[in-house]
């Protein structure tokens, strides 16, 4: 099965300098994108059958190091991130088999995508540090070319410059977590890290390693500066799939080595990752409150999904390190499963973003409305987006909240003091994001795609191509479908957690009726089919008997708007006043929020101002002192550029006799 | 699993914490003396259960202390020179209302935290209500922290009062608590009685009380 | 033969809220009319409302959209079938093990959501103030809800609705602090989600006070009649809702006994009626909050439930 992946993969990275030779003419949009299409969804099927056929298979090829060569190996969790990334490919492939069409720069896309996907599923496949750094290194280096591929803009280019700092700077912790798991001997096979843990001291360092170097690219605050420019910097498609699949394939690292590779967790392990998860769902939701992009909007929200399945993984570990098997396989699978929610619902909401700004050229909210009568089609897929992501019966948004807040609820038999104070907290902050979530997306699509248009763009948009809209459809239908039959779902990642958090949940798809019972039919249940059915239903005897026994005539009318309807839709809410109050509420304090109105003098003809000011505190503690102290020990150091000849032979001779001087003293 | 007794007397603990969380959350001094007056109302109501329970007649006397001097006569006579000196419209928080909540809280879980895992042997009645009783003194103490005006800290101490007359009486056997009681409202009474003389001093440059006579006519 | 009686007693629990919503809603009028010396409007007035308005045509703005005239209809199925998982005379109903607690709150949650959207459809002013408002209100209600759910489920060992109440109708509860706590947010959370004083005026239409009002302006005809229903169903349902974990004595553990029936159902009206009743007192006697003093009590509800769930975190007993 690895060997079936790897040529897949190989196919891949063949249609890279395909797409370079085929970029300009007329058929190289359908032959990659289709080509990548097929490949994925090859890809899919390997995955499915690993993870339901319950083997692994390995295999080593003769490349990279040599005295190491390359290790593949698909096993449960490996295929289970095969699925999620590869269904993401497979859709937003299809999508872009009708959106690329609109793209300006070709000749700057086409070669990077098949390589992009490539690198992905290698990062999946890797069995060894070496070509799994390589393969993320990869990816980053693919996924920059694809961010600057519109380099006309000058916020691209720096987008992309912070994106290679913060990628780097993940790879290098990455290694150095590898680099001390494998220990003195310097094995770096993955099996080999499997059978000798490393020491309590040491697993410590590979843990916030770990968390630092998957949690960047995964979004995780405060290491997550630069997701919200990269992620809008890039085609639509490619969006999708960095904030979709990309931050997946980081949580599958993170994943990898937290529960796989570095041996048993100690008890505190889970409270550093909870507390970044809980901190990281409550400012991405909030941070995605404050912008009028709506790209940016999406990718802060996907910062915030991302702390949501931290805080779950942590819970996870929690659980682990107390021995309960039952309750970590819980709150694992919530934490999976709202993986492969995210990605179906994100890679959903970008394409149609996508849509939105090939059909009015606007990223801006504040600049769009009414889109609902102009794209009827994107509007029902994006709403389906969008009540899945505020986690809405009966979509899947919901089944993995609802599974992570019964891991909550298991949570009080764990004995540390730490943890029975932090985990309602954190609780308490999970379901604060969950409310503000609702309140961002209806903030997006009432802004975005009710009311009336704002600009001229907005009032004359079109549909976007059948193929792609046929993309998203598919997408919203598995939301509806994984929100009604979750436990099918759970079932399947039984291998998953039976790896990683040594137990599985009770098995679902023989509860009567398709209810999921995670822990006893007394305790908790869902239904999410009889719910759908119980909600359509109601619906239809409403309207079957209203429009039976009452009137059911329509009249169209002027909007009554209290009887001084205005004409104008510059008089509608914008973005920024439908965010107010909550901008007021926390904005406040988090984000240094000032609302400043300037009004003119009475006479004066000029017009009154009105201005919202918001900080952003992490790039000010954080990052703005970074960027300084570096430019300032750049300017001191830059006298090095400058010396006689005679200093610079100094420094040579003061090197060399220092390192003699270590080597003398070294016992 | 508990009787009957244990859970009443909790509830009565727990209602002491929750009606100082109220009086964080208020912002204007005649709703906070009211607030106050409640808070000692319910430590009457909870020294009571705790005399009935323990049979213990000495502690109904502290009870009928707390009823009349702290629940009725400090109160009214609050509120009337608060309305007499005019004070009653400053609002005077240091943090908004919600920051204080939260540290509130935080204060709560630190009370619990403490107590619980410091007094790990004893009888869980007496432990739990030690940490009520801790949170009630934590929760005067940020009261006093976080307000500016003399008369919500002087509040904010009786809060804390409070507190500690609640764990004297959860204790079971503590001695004097009769006379501990008398003696913290008299030093309760003398603290109040100095802050209105400064107050009326600087308000009226002496505190001569036939000198306010002579305002008593034309400004009235 | 008991799946049967199961069936039939689900069925009657939906028929019993739809019918007894809009009487709830009226006592509520009459009792705040008697209160303030008018004779006030009859108790059946909102049947006779919700008539009239099914009769007229309903009158559609230029731009409005086919969500909008379909929201009115998920919001109504949505609460109903809420509505219908709270047990009211009788626990134990047949479909209580589809949703639970949690996922009330959810459902809750999504009519809320179409409701906002319904706001923003129509592209003036007043939508947007309604919409956002209510976003605001729901964004701290909701996790104050969720941490009360918390609270209680630690304590009842089970978030199903159906095992609470028969939880908490048996000796082994006690009195609790948390319980206590529970109840004061549940009681700040329902008066906020039901758009009751002091966070909105349900009897206003001054743009300055109106939260729901602003959201449902555009509606006329049968669809103003189904949100108005479902208004009146969700107020039902938090009063329902807080007596059967609270007040559940007279609640019948999954029984056909035809007196254990009917002394829940007495027991239910009589729980209703003086939730109305108080509910009623609380509103005339308090008035409107400003906007922005509504996150600070939504706040204060939040923290309660939020000490609540920590000291059932902490320790058994409390």
């Amino acid at each position: 099965m690895v060997i079936d992946a790897l040529i897949a993969v190989a196919a891949l990275l063949f249609l890279a300098p395909t797409g370079i030779v085929l970029a300009s003419s007329s058929i190289g949009r359908p032959t990659i994108y289709g080509a990548s299409l097929a490949l994925s969804l090859a890809l899919v099927i390997a995955g499915v059958v690993s993870l339901s056929g319950h083997h692994n298979s390995a295999a080593v090829l003769p490349f990279g190091l040599p005295w190491l060569g390359a290790h593949f190996r698909i096993d449960a969790l490996s295929a289970f991130f095969l699925i999620v990334v590869n269904l993401g490919g497979a859709a937003v492939s299809l999508f872009a088999l009708g959106y690329g069409r609109h793209e300006e720069f070709p000749g700057r896309v086409l070669p990077f995508y098949p390589a992009y996907l490539a690198a992905m599923n290698l990062v999946l496949l890797s069995a060894d540090a070496f070509s799994f750094l390589v393969s993320w290194e990869f990816m980053s280096l693919s996924s920059w070319a694809l961010v600057i591929a519109h380099h006309n803009v000058r916020e691209n280019i720096r987008a992309g410059y912070i994106y290679l700092l913060m990628a780097s700077f993940g790879t290098l912790a990455l290694l150095f977590a590898f680099g001390l798991m494998a220990g003195a001997g310097g094995d770096y096979a993955f099996a080999a890290m499997r059978a000798a843990p490393p020491t309590a001291g040491l697993a410590a360092l590979v843990l916030i390693l770990a968390l630092v170097g998957a949690g960047s690219k995964a979004g995780l605050v405060p290491l997550h500066a630069w997701l919200p420019h990269a992620h809008p910097a890039a085609p639509s498609h490619v969006s999708a799939l960095m904030s979709g699949v990309m931050t997946k394939v980081a949580v599958y690292g993170f994943i990898r080595i937290v529960f796989d590779l570095a041996g048993s967790p100690a008890w505190w392990w889970s409270m550093p990752v909870i507390g970044i998860g809980a901190l990281t769902a409550v400012m991405g939701v909030l941070y995605a409150l404050m912008q009028s992009d709506l790209k940016r909007v999406l990718a802060y929200s996907t910062i915030e999904n991302i702390g949501i399945i931290f805080v779950a993984l942590g819970l996870a570990l929690a659980f682990k390190a107390n021995a309960m098997t039952f309750a970590a396989a819980l709150a694992m699978t919530a934490a999976l499963l709202h993986v492969l929610n995210h990605s179906l619902f994100k890679n959903l909401l970008f394409c149609g973003a996508g849509a939105v700004l090939a059909s009015t050229g606007q990223r801006d909210l504040e600049r769009l409305g009414g889109l609902i009568h102009r794209m009827p089609q994107t509007a029902f897929v994006f709403l389906v987006g969008c009540a899945a992501i505020s986690a809405l019966p009966p979509l899947n948004g919901f089944v993995s909240e609802w599974l992570a807040f019964q891991a909550i609820l298991v949570s009080p038999q764990l004995s540390s003091w730490g943890l029975k104070l932090m985990i309602p907290a954190a609780g308490a902050l999970l379901a604060l994001s969950a409310a503000l979530a609702g309140a961002c997306f209806v903030r997006v699509y009432g802004i975005a795609f009710l009311g009336r248009p704002r600009s001229d763009a907005a009032g004359s948009a079109h549909e976007i191509e059948r193929v792609s809209v046929v993309a998203m459809g598919i997408l919203a239908g598995a939301c509806l479908v994984l929100g009604i039959l979750p436990g099918f779902a759970i079932d399947a990642l039984a291998p998953v957690t039976q790896i990683v958090a040594g137990g599985r949940m009770p098995v679902q798809t023989s509860v009567e009726w398709l209810s999921i019972v995670p822990i006893a039919a007394s305790r908790s249940s869902y239904n999410g089919l009889l719910v759908f059915l119980f909600i359509t239903a109601s619906g239809m005897i409403g309207a079957f008997a209203i429009h039976r026994l009452a009137s059911d005539k329509i009249r169209r009318s002027a909007i009554w708007d209290c009887g001084f309807p205005d004409p104008s839709p510059a008089t509608q809410y914008t973005a920024d006043s439908f965010a107010q109050p909550i901008r007021r509420i926390f904005g406040t304090l988090v984000f240094r929020a000032r609302e400043l109105g300037e009004m003119p003098t009475p006479n004066s003809t000029a017009p009154a101002r009105f201005v919202a000011v918001v900080h952003d505190p992490i790039w000010d503690t954080l990052y703005a002192p970074l960027v300084g102290f570096v430019a300032f020990a750049a300017e001191k150091l830059n006298v090095l550029q400058f010396l006689t000849i005679r200093r610079y032979l100094t420094l040579v001779f003061v090197a060399l006799v220092l390192l003699l001087l270590v080597l003398a003293a070294w016992p | 699993m508990h009787g009957l007794a244990f859970d009443i007397a909790h509830m009565l603990a727990g209602s002491l914490v929750v009606v100082s969380f109220l009086e964080l959350y208020q912002d204007r001094i005649l709703a906070l003396i009211n607030v106050y007056a409640a808070h000692a109302l319910v430590l009457t109501l909870s020294v009571a259960w705790q005399a009935l329970v323990q049979e213990a007649p000495h502690l109904y006397v502290t009870a009928l202390i707390a009823l009349a001097f702290k629940a009725i006569v400090i109160p009214v006579a609050l509120r009337r020179i608060v309305v007499k000196l005019g004070i009653h419209r400053e609002i005077d928080n240091v943090v908004g209302v919600g920051l204080a909540m939260l540290a509130g809280i935080g204060l709560v879980a630190l009370s619990m935290v403490v107590m619980l895992r410091v007094t790990a042997e004893a009888d869980p009645l007496a432990r739990e209500d030690l940490a009520f009783a801790l949170s009630v003194v934590l929760l005067g103490l940020l009261m006093m922290v976080t307000r500016r005006n003399a008369v919500s800290q002087v509040i904010g101490f009786m809060s804390l009062e409070n507190g500690l007359v609640l764990a004297a009486t959860g204790a079971k056997g503590m001695p004097l608590v009769v006379e501990i009681s008398v003696a913290f409202s008299v030093l309760i009474a003398f603290i109040v009685i100095g802050i209105f003389l400064f107050r009326i001093r600087e308000r009226f440059d002496t505190v001569d009380v036939q000198a306010l006579d002579r305002f008593r006519g034309e400004r009235r | 033969m008991a799946l049967i009686h199961d069936l039939l007693f689900q069925g009657v629990q939906m028929l019993l809220v739809l019918l007894l919503a809009p009487l709830l809603t009226g006592f509520v009028r009459k009792v705040k009319a008697r209160l303030l010396r008018r004779r006030g409007p009859p108790l059946i007035q909102p049947y006779r409302d919700l008539a009239r308005l099914l009769r007229k045509d309903v009158v559609l703005a230029h731009n409005a959209s086919w969500l909008f005239r379909v929201i009115p209809y998920l919001i109504f199925a949505a609460t109903w079938v809420a509505a219908s998982l709270v047990p009211t005379f009788r626990s134990g109903l047949l479909f209580s093990w589809t949703a639970d607690l949690i996922a009330l709150i959810a459902l809750l949650g999504s009519a809320r959501f179409f409701l906002a959207l319904a706001g923003m459809d129509a592209g003036t002013g007043f939508g947007g103030i309604g919409a956002s408002r209510e976003v605001m209100i729901a964004s701290l209600a909701e996790p104050a809800m969720m941490m009360i759910v918390f609270a209680i489920a630690l304590i009842a060992g089970s978030t199903q609705l159906s095992t609470m109440a028969a939880f908490m109708n048996s000796p082994e509860v006690g009195l609790r602090v948390s319980l206590g706590l529970g109840l004061i947010a549940l009681v700040i959370v329902a008066i906020a989600e039901n758009a009751r004083i002091p966070v909105d005026n349900p009897a206003t239409h001054l743009e300055l006070t109106m939260v729901h009002e602003a959201m449902v302006l555009e509606y006329s005809g049968r669809h103003l009649a189904l949100i108005e229903l479902a208004s009146f169903l969700k107020l039902l349902l938090y009063v329902s809702l807080i007596a059967c974990l609270f007040v559940p004595w007279g609640i019948g553990v999954a029984s056909a006994d035809p007196t254990e029936v009917a002394i829940g159902v007495a027991g239910y009206v009589a729980k209703l009626a003086a939730g109305g009743f108080l509910l009623a007192v609380f509103e005339t006697a308090i008035a409107k909050m400003r906007v922005f003093r509504v996150p600070q009590l939504l706040g204060a509800a939040l923290m309660l439930a939020l000490l609540a769930t920590l000291l059932s975190f902490v320790s058994r007993s409390f």
